[in-house]
């Protein structure tokens, strides 16, 4: 593959600004091979430790990988499509469950993604300005998000409860919101809760990406602009966020597969069974594989799940490169 | 051209990682060996007030085996939250320890895998033969007709706990012995902010081992005979509702406990919050959290009408921890020594006296130590009017599905919902819909 | 923007401060349950809630230490995240620098298979990778599953594709003719990148490492499979301290604290680093 590479366009693209002379040529074939060995460490591990089990996962979906075969998964008899087949079935139990969890999870993933770039970006540039005590404020803001998963979510279970929780204390006995205590961590609320812990979670790290972001937006931007006339809210509008692009839409499609994928914020809020509510899909395949066993049906749906992410995310990569590949030519 | 080249990359890709997971993939699927006669890895699941109080308690048993054997055991105690994993994983990859602890509901499914060694006559004499254990307890080890997976390690069974300073200061002269007694008492109880029972509305597994009970005081069982599940039948649902009903429509549950999976309804008995609580050998725990023996009673569960019994006068699953050997152990001797040891009178004592449970094993049953008031409850409850779990391979299933199904009812109950037949009937036949079909 | 040329409107004044006191607020508040909580006896904390204490006490301080071995998964954690993030970032500095300055065939096959590998359920491969450890155990002898390496391996890998595509990004907007003057200085390649575009690109390998470091921290679902006794992390033994007869909320609180302050004391630092890397001029 190495060899084939038209060393010209290498060396045209290393250095778009400058003449090409002469000068580069010995280390032609150098530079046509150091490509690849930089890549090479990361492209072993994505091999190692993603791709290959992605591989046996793809493979354990097609079989039939029950308590009474997991001994020796190899040798469990194929099934080919009955996995998938159960998964999509939306009449049964089953399927319908997975679906359910399904549009739970999008619909909290749109909220939980949305909110925290809202948050992280207003507050980066609210906070662009130097004020007294934004250092500390700057600081604060990054605990959540510096806590580990477990202490952050634990505390807020400690807040949730429903007898003994400070949300409930302060909604009902103190500003008496309600007529009688909620529950958080069962019900209906769960998706709430789960929503409130994401975000406050999540947070902190659109605020610290676009914060860096930001400061890689020339100044003298913002001095023309000033020169012109312009106010601060059309300057953020006409510099501040387009220049923010590239770096929102890494941040965004990110969040958006963690937030899809997290797995840890609602196993710790709710346990091995979330409520119906707060059913999200990592907990619930979770479930079908390890707690129920099954972990061909299990696999099945992780690679619906998959398949999925890839289209959304194939979609939304060729909705938005097309802004940024103009950008650079 | 560029899709091309893609998916030439994908196959290559795709190619390698098949041959690398087809090197790969399986376990050795022969028996043991006797390869390290000299070390023992054993998993203990957590019996004790914490980790560390486990491995306070089981250490010098396993020095004292290390003295008698020469085999050094080194053990981990392995969480509940964590064990059926680290079990999981150490059957679908061979990689486990040489012994360990299962809960004995768990005995058909794991016995399923193949992954356990079968406690076969031979096997069994090595340990001093099946006789030696009480009949109750062996039959929590596997499915009917096949060699146990494992051998009974600690018994344990539900009983009722009451307060008993609670009880006098309502006036009430002795523990109820029927559902409606419990209810009028739990009336009586349930008041000025203390509540007459406490459950765990959040734990499948406390569910499912209350669930079985009332079903079958009600005449139902979960599996029909040939291990098919039956959840939806008029008792089953019955026995359902009535459990769900003690926070629904009795009200003698604090709505809270709706959300307790973390055995906080042990510790509201523990501060006299609750009157009542239903629960397997809770003395231990009730010590640990400061509640002295003199402050409560203990009876046994409720039943129907009448006095616990066989049939419809159960009143408790058979509760229990086995020990299990993986059946690829590089020690096989060795763990066979050390399930006798582990079980052998002497120890059984040291163990079920320290975890305030009952020794499945005759010998150490009859010792002074299981004769206190509170054990002769738990122990004629065990010979008496306990119901072995399901022992079938979906045992695993079943606790996940319809375990789940009752915290939701008990969450619809919580949040002033209505519970009734047809709601309960629902959620368990959207249960019964989960379970395998195979 | 302190050197902004024009003095920010009343109106944006107004919105910051109403912003960004609900948003302290929003963030504190569970900041100052960790703490309180952590000084209040059992009976406070296992009782319906109150704002302040009844009573001062640092017992959870003290018992926290025997009730799980704190000390031992503390070393874990901070072995496992902190080698992950040294291996994540360098292979990410590279793999990044090759995609960003570099033209060549199969990049945009590269950049999207790793991006993609963001969106595995790990619930798909933590099965297959186990038995992956186990089979690699066997033939070459080397402990992947159960031991530190594996969980390092594992980890270095959830953040890396995160971070590739971060430090494409802020490669990006280094200018090139930066490198390209330290090709004309003599520097090869990699003189480039080292002496040129990582500074410059500082706050974004900061960034990325700060999160590579959160990743692994935090992680629960592998850790609880691919550990043992010994080599436990913090995300999976804390939850040892609600036990089976009790749930010590203080002393949850106070592990959470003490587990949290050195990393919050880290962010701090780094933060400082992260402003220097921004004023060295460069990017300007």
């Amino acid at each position: 593959m190495t060899t084939t590479v038209p060393a010209e366009t290498a060396v045209r693209h290393s250095s778009p600004g400058t003449a090409d002379g002469p000068r580069r040529r010995p280390g032609r074939i150098r530079r046509v091979g150091l490509p690849y060995l930089l890549l090479l460490p990361a492209l072993l591990l994505e091999l190692l430790v993603h791709l290959v089990p992605m591989v046996i996962g793809i493979a354990m979906s097609f079989k039939e990988l029950t308590q009474f075969y997991i001994r020796d998964w190899t040798t469990a008899p194929w099934n080919g499509l009955d996995n998938y087949r159960m998964s999509v079935d939306f009449n049964a139990p089953v399927g319908e469950a997975l679906l359910h969890s399904f549009l739970v999870t999008v619909a909290f993933t749109l909220l939980s993604v949305g909110l925290c770039w809202l948050i992280g970006t207003a507050a980066a540039i609210y906070m662009q300005d130097t004020f007294r005590g934004r250092g500390l404020l700057r600081a604060l803001f990054l605990v959540p998000y510096a806590l580990p998963v477990y202490t952050a979510v634990i505390t807020w279970v400690f807040m949730f409860q429903h007898d003994n929780g400070l949300v409930n204390h302060v909604l009902h006995d103190q500003l008496g919101l309600t007529d009688k205590p909620s529950f958080w961590l069962i019900g209906d609320n769960s998706f709430v809760a789960l929503l409130t812990v994401s975000v406050w979670k999540g947070w902190p790290f659109a605020f610290l990406i676009v914060m860096a972001g930001l400061q890689n937006i020339p100044k003298e931007l913002y001095e023309a602009a000033a020169l012109d006339g312009a106010g601060m809210w059309q300057q953020l509008r006409r510099i501040t966020l387009p220049s923010l692009r590239p770096v929102n839409q890494v941040l965004v499609l990110v969040l958006f597969l963690w937030t899809f994928n997290d797995f840890n914020t609602p196993y710790v809020l709710f346990g091995k069974t979330a409520p119906e509510a707060a059913d999200l899909i990592s907990v619930h395949i979770y479930q079908a594989g390890f707690v129920t066993w099954n972990f061909g049906s299990g696999s099945a749906m992780s690679v619906l799940l998959l398949l999925f992410l890839l289209v959304v995310t194939g979609v939304y990569l060729v909705l938005t490169s097309r802004g940024r590949r103009t950008r650079h030519v | 051209m560029r899709s091309i080249r893609a998916a030439a990359v994908g196959a290559v890709t795709m190619s390698l990682a098949l041959a690398a997971s087809a090197c790969g993939g399986g376990s050795p699927t022969g028996g043991g060996s006797d390869d390290s006669p000299k070390t023992l890895t054993y998993w203990a699941s957590n019996q004790g007030a914490s980790i560390e109080v486990d491995k306070k308690v089981l250490q010098p048993e396993l020095d004292k085996f290390e003295q008698q054997t020469g085999i050094e055991v080194k053990l981990e105690v392995v969480p509940w939250s964590d064990l059926l994993n680290r079990i999981l994983t150490a059957t679908t990859s061979g990689q486990g320890p040489d012994v360990l602890n299962i809960g004995n509901t768990w005995s058909a499914s794991l016995q399923a895998t193949g992954a356990l060694l079968p406690w076969n006559a031979g096997n069994l004499d090595k340990i001093g033969g099946k006789d030696r254990f009480v009949d109750s307890a062996l039959g929590s080890t596997g499915a009917q007709g096949q060699d146990p997976a494992a051998v009974p390690l600690y018994s344990m069974a539900y009983a009722l706990y009451y307060n008993k300073k609670m009880f006098a200061d309502a006036g009430i002269s002795k523990p109820p012995a029927t559902w409606d007694e419990l209810i009028a008492d739990g009336r009586k109880l349930s008041q000025d902010g203390k509540w007459g029972l406490g459950v765990e509305g959040s734990n499948p597994s406390e569910n499912i081992h209350h669930a079985v009970v009332f079903a079958k005081q009600h005449g139902a069982d979960f599996f029909t005979a040939d291990g098919k599940p039956d959840f939806t039948s008029d008792q089953a649902v019955e026995g359902v509702k009535q459990f769900v009903d003690l926070m629904a429509k009795d009200r003698i549950i604090a709505p809270g406990n709706a959300e307790y999976a973390q055995n906080q309804s042990v510790s509201d008995f523990a501060k006299g919050r609750t009157a009542m609580l239903l629960w397997q050998s809770a003395s231990a725990n009730l010590k640990s959290q400061g509640m002295s023996e003199d402050a409560y009673g203990v009876a046994p569960v409720p039943v129907q009408s009448g006095t616990p019994g066989a049939g419809t006068g159960v009143n408790s699953m058979v509760m229990g921890i086995n020990l299990a050997v993986f059946k690829n152990t590089d020690n096989l001797d060795g763990a066979t020594k050390f399930v006798k040891f582990m079980t052998s009178d002497a120890e059984q004592k040291i163990l079920n006296e320290a975890y305030s449970s009952i020794p499945p094993v005759k010998g150490a049953q009859s010792d002074q130590a299981f004769n206190t008031p509170a054990n002769a409850v738990l122990k004629d409850t065990l010979a008496g009017s306990a119901v072995a779990a399901p022992q079938v391979a979906d045992e695993s299933q079943f606790e996940t599905a319809v375990g789940t199904a009752i915290k939701e009812l008990f969450a619809d109950a919580a949040a002033g919902r209505a519970v009734t037949t047809d709601s309960v009937k629902a959620a368990l036949e959207k249960a019964q819909q989960q379970m395998p079909t195979k | 923007m302190s050197d902004s040329p024009m003095a920010p409107p009343r109106s944006f004044l107004w919105s910051r401060r109403i912003f960004l006191t609900l948003l302290t607020g929003f963030v504190l508040v569970p900041v100052y349950v960790m703490v309180s909580s952590s000084l209040k006896p059992l009976a406070d904390v296992t009782g319906r809630f109150r704002w302040l204490p009844s009573d001062l006490t640092i017992r959870p301080y003290v018992d926290i230490w025997s009730t799980v071995p704190l000390a031992r998964y503390f070393v874990n954690s901070l072995i496992v995240a902190g080698a992950a993030t040294l291996c994540s970032v360098v292979i990410a500095v590279f793999a990044a620098y090759a995609v960003s300055r570099y033209s060549f065939r199969g990049k945009r096959v590269f950049t999207v298979t790793v991006l993609s590998t963001q969106m595995f359920p790990g619930i798909l491969f933590l099965l297959p990778l186990f038995l992956l450890y186990v089979n690699i155990g066997n033939a070459t002898g080397i402990a992947l599953f159960g031991s530190r390496g594996g969980l390092i391996l594992t980890y270095l890998t959830f953040s890396l594709p995160f971070s590739i595509w971060m430090l494409i990004g802020y490669f990006d907007s280094v200018p090139r003719d930066l490198d390209e003057a330290a090709l004309v200085d003599g520097c090869g390649p990699l003189g480039a990148l080292f002496r040129v575009v990582v500074p410059a690109a500082t706050p974004g390998i900061v960034a990325v490492a700060v999160y590579a470091f959160m990743t692994a921290w935090g992680e629960v679902l592998f850790a609880s499979v691919m550990t043992n006794d010994t080599t436990r992390t913090l995300a999976v033994g804390l939850q040892g301290y609600s036990t089976l007869n009790d749930v010590y909320w203080n002393q949850i609180m106070a592990a959470s604290l003490v587990v949290s302050v050195p990393v919050v004391a880290g962010f701090l630092l780094l933060q400082r680093y992260l402003v220097a890397g921004l004023t060295a001029g460069a990017v300007k």
